[in-house]
């Protein structure tokens, strides 16, 4: 295998974790663009919910039906978690919000380990085994296939925002809540909605990364990590970034740990440490978003 | 005149009285090893120094209104540069206290300087980023740090004329360390640097205008606070005698900050109350079930934040306050029967709506800001419903 075949195939590795870098980021974005918050428990729901799944195809659901199932399982959760934690917190100081999303990422945490124990469960692979052959580099069915999900969720988001009465008015809300709640819209249910959302988003990020990290408790914490440098890298407010951003940090991260010696396999999470200070350092809005302009 | 007089009068009753809280609090601090049994003088012996970490924690997230999701690491630093100095070096254990404080400190600059170019969030996204990454690379620096098997260093050994069991020595040395610390985190908070910080956590422009440097003070904050933290890991060193990566995973960290978020936020005595949280409810509440002390602290940082964001330390301020409002109200509300009907709302428009601000939110931001401005100038929105 030539240099460059070896390179395009760490590419293609890098871009399939990289998509779901780029989902879980997409549900931290979705939120803070609606409530300014950061919401530190996003990666322990997508587990919770990867939870879901997992007990209904261990309790004999097939796959493809308890997909949808889990989804709208976790809209409902995500709706909930807004009305419930983070409703009576909303307009309180960051720090609050911030410490409560970390008390809910702690608690959802335990709570799995508490209902499923933090033994380590196999997670059914969704996609079927081999893959494509492309000039000498080998694309798994499964990259292609967690590539094209989270298209598909971008897809969907778009149509949503833009070309539906409901994206308008969320589109509304995240602009000026005042605004809009001037104007009659319910500015608390379309938060709800939007929670459910990344909720939702978020969920299929867990599903589509436990048959490669198996199913545990601590599963999304490294993702999420990943997902916060995604996030930061494209800018917090831009979906796109967050996309976009994902799919960059998956590619710097496999590539510096095949072909950086120094950081290896065991410090490649050392990588989004590294991208989040030098975003910060160099372009502190990221590459999509935009600079906040206060008056002070 | 009279005035005056009282006021000096209940100032010196006042002073009189927390030099004997000190004094108290002392005597029972010097008398506590020979009183209970060496496991229980260790589990002190934690709670000390996991205040000395908290006193830290509580400079920057507090004082400063930052939040840091990473103090985990700072330990974790000031604990390998302590058993890495006796380990290697054998440099006795008091040398490796100034260098592990000496040593977090600037780490804290280091990272404070890009973190706080911007909101306090980016500040918890690099904290805790460090915080995830620093187990891994304590195991590759094996040849220094031990890799996964960690390091096994001398315990301060009590001298002989002590006539002192080891687990009481360790105890009295970290009682000493401990007691400077939050001494000294006193002394900041009520000097130029605790005065600005308290400005810039409560209006960072009105604060810049009177002439605060704020890049300068949150960087120095977070770096105090890296210091405490590391000194706290290095008391950890000489009290447990080993250092693995995996005991400074993030769980630390997150143990850490809701020990703080319990104990109670902008407090002297939070520190050491939420110390004694951490040390004590995952002792007890593991028999229950491994998940068990995740649970209760998740549960708690939600449940303080929602009703008593000034934690436990301040529950002894708010209790008899709300207790006293509670009853005035039963007590106003309770003689005519005719106007309570007439003023009775009915119960589609009491019941909170979702677009209604509810008031455990205003009541989370009442001792970080004077008042939440939608709730005092917004209009009643229940009529929309």
């Amino acid at each position: 295998m030539s240099a460059v075949t070896d390179l395009l195939q760490q590419v293609v590795e890098g871009l399939g974790s990289g998509a779901v870098y780029a989902s879980l980021a997409l549900a931290l974005v979705l939120i803070h663009r609606f409530t300014g918050i950061v919401n530190f428990a996003q990666g322990e729901l997508a587990m919770l919910s990867t939870y879901v799944a997992w007990q209904l195809v261990a309790s004999g659901m097939p796959f493809w039906l308890a997909l949808p199932v889990t989804l709208a399982v976790s809209f409902a959760g995500g709706m909930l978690v807004e009305r419930i934690v983070i409703r009576p917190v909303q307009g309180a100081p960051e720090l609050t919000v911030v410490i409560v999303t970390v008390g809910l990422f702690i608690f959802v945490n335990a709570l799995a380990g508490l209902i499923w124990s933090f033994t380590v469960k196999d997670f059914p692979r969704q996609f079927p085994d081999g893959g494509l052959d492309l000039a000498g580099v080998r694309v798994d069915w499964s990259t292609l296939g967690i590539l094209g999900v989270v298209a598909v969720v971008m897809g969907l988001l778009y149509l949503l925002f833009q070309h539906t009465s409901s994206g308008l008015v969320m589109r509304a809300v995240a602009c000026n809540p005042s605004s809009a709640r001037l104007s009659g819209i319910r500015v608390g249910r379309v938060l709800m909605l939007g929670w459910g959302l990344a909720a939702t988003v978020g969920a299929v990020s867990g599903v589509l990364v436990a048959p490669v990290l198996f199913l545990e408790p601590n599963m999304m914490g490294g993702v999420l990590i990943y997902a916060f440098a995604a996030a930061t890298l494209g800018g917090f407010d831009s979906p796109v970034g967050a996309v976009v951003g994902g799919l960059i940090v998956g590619v710097a991260e496999t590539l510096t740990g095949a072909y950086v010696d120094v950081i290896g396999a065991d410090l490649k999470v050392g990588v989004p440490l590294m991208i989040i200070l030098a975003v910060l350092l160099v372009r502190p809005q990221g590459l999509f978003g935009r600079a906040a302009v206060v008056r002070a | 005149m009279s005035t005056i007089a009282v006021t000096l009068g209940t100032d010196r009753a006042r002073r009189l009285r927390a030099a004997l809280t000190v004094l108290l609090a002392a005597a029972v601090a010097v008398g506590a090893p020979f009183y209970f049994a060496p496991f229980q003088v260790f589990q002190l012996t934690m709670v000390l120094l996991y205040a000395v970490a908290l006193a830290g924690l509580n400079l920057l997230v507090g004082f400063g209104g930052q939040i840091s999701l990473g103090h985990g690491a700072f330990f974790a630093a000031g604990a390998y540069t302590s058993a890495v100095m006796l380990d290697r070096y054998d440099t006795g254990h008091l040398a490796t206290l100034p260098v592990a404080a000496a040593g977090c400190f600037l780490l804290g600059l280091a990272l404070g300087v890009p973190a706080l170019r911007l909101r306090g969030l980016y500040l918890a996204l690099v904290t805790l980023s460090l915080a995830v990454f620093l187990p891994p690379l304590l195991k590759r620096l094996e040849p220094v740090t031990g890799g996964s098997m960690g390091l096994i260093v001398d315990k301060p050994q009590p001298p002989a004329w002590s006539g002192l069991a080891e687990d009481q020595w360790t105890y009295f040395v970290v009682l000493a360390v401990t007691a400077v610390a939050l001494l000294l985190a006193r002394n900041l908070l009520r000097s130029r640097v605790g005065r600005a910080l308290r400005a810039v956590r409560d209006d960072e422009s009105a604060a810049e205008v009177m002439g605060v440097r704020l890049s300068l003070h949150k960087t120095l904050a977070f770096a105090w606070s890296a210091m405490f933290a590391g000194v706290a890991g290095c008391l950890y060193t000489w009290v447990i005698g080993f250092v693995s990566p995996d005991s400074f995973s993030f769980v630390l960290s997150v143990t850490l900050l809701a020990g703080l978020v319990v104990g109670g936020l902008a407090s002297l005595y939070g520190p050491l109350l939420g110390a004694a949280f951490v040390t004590y409810v995952p002792s007890v509440s593991q028999d229950l079930s491994e998940a068990a002390p995740g649970v209760v602290f998740g549960l708690l940082i939600i449940a303080v934040m929602f009703v008593a964001p000034t934690g436990l330390a301040g529950l002894p301020g708010r209790v008899p306050v709300a207790v006293a409002r509670r009853l005035s109200d039963v007590a106003a509300r309770r003689p005519s029967g005719v106007s309570a009907v007439l003023h009775r709302t009915p119960p589609a428009a009491s019941a909170p709506g979702p677009e209604s601000p509810s008031r455990p939110g205003t009541r989370a931001s009442e001792p970080l800001t004077p008042a939440d401005p939608e709730t005092v100038g917004a209009p009643p929105r229940t009529e929309k419903e």
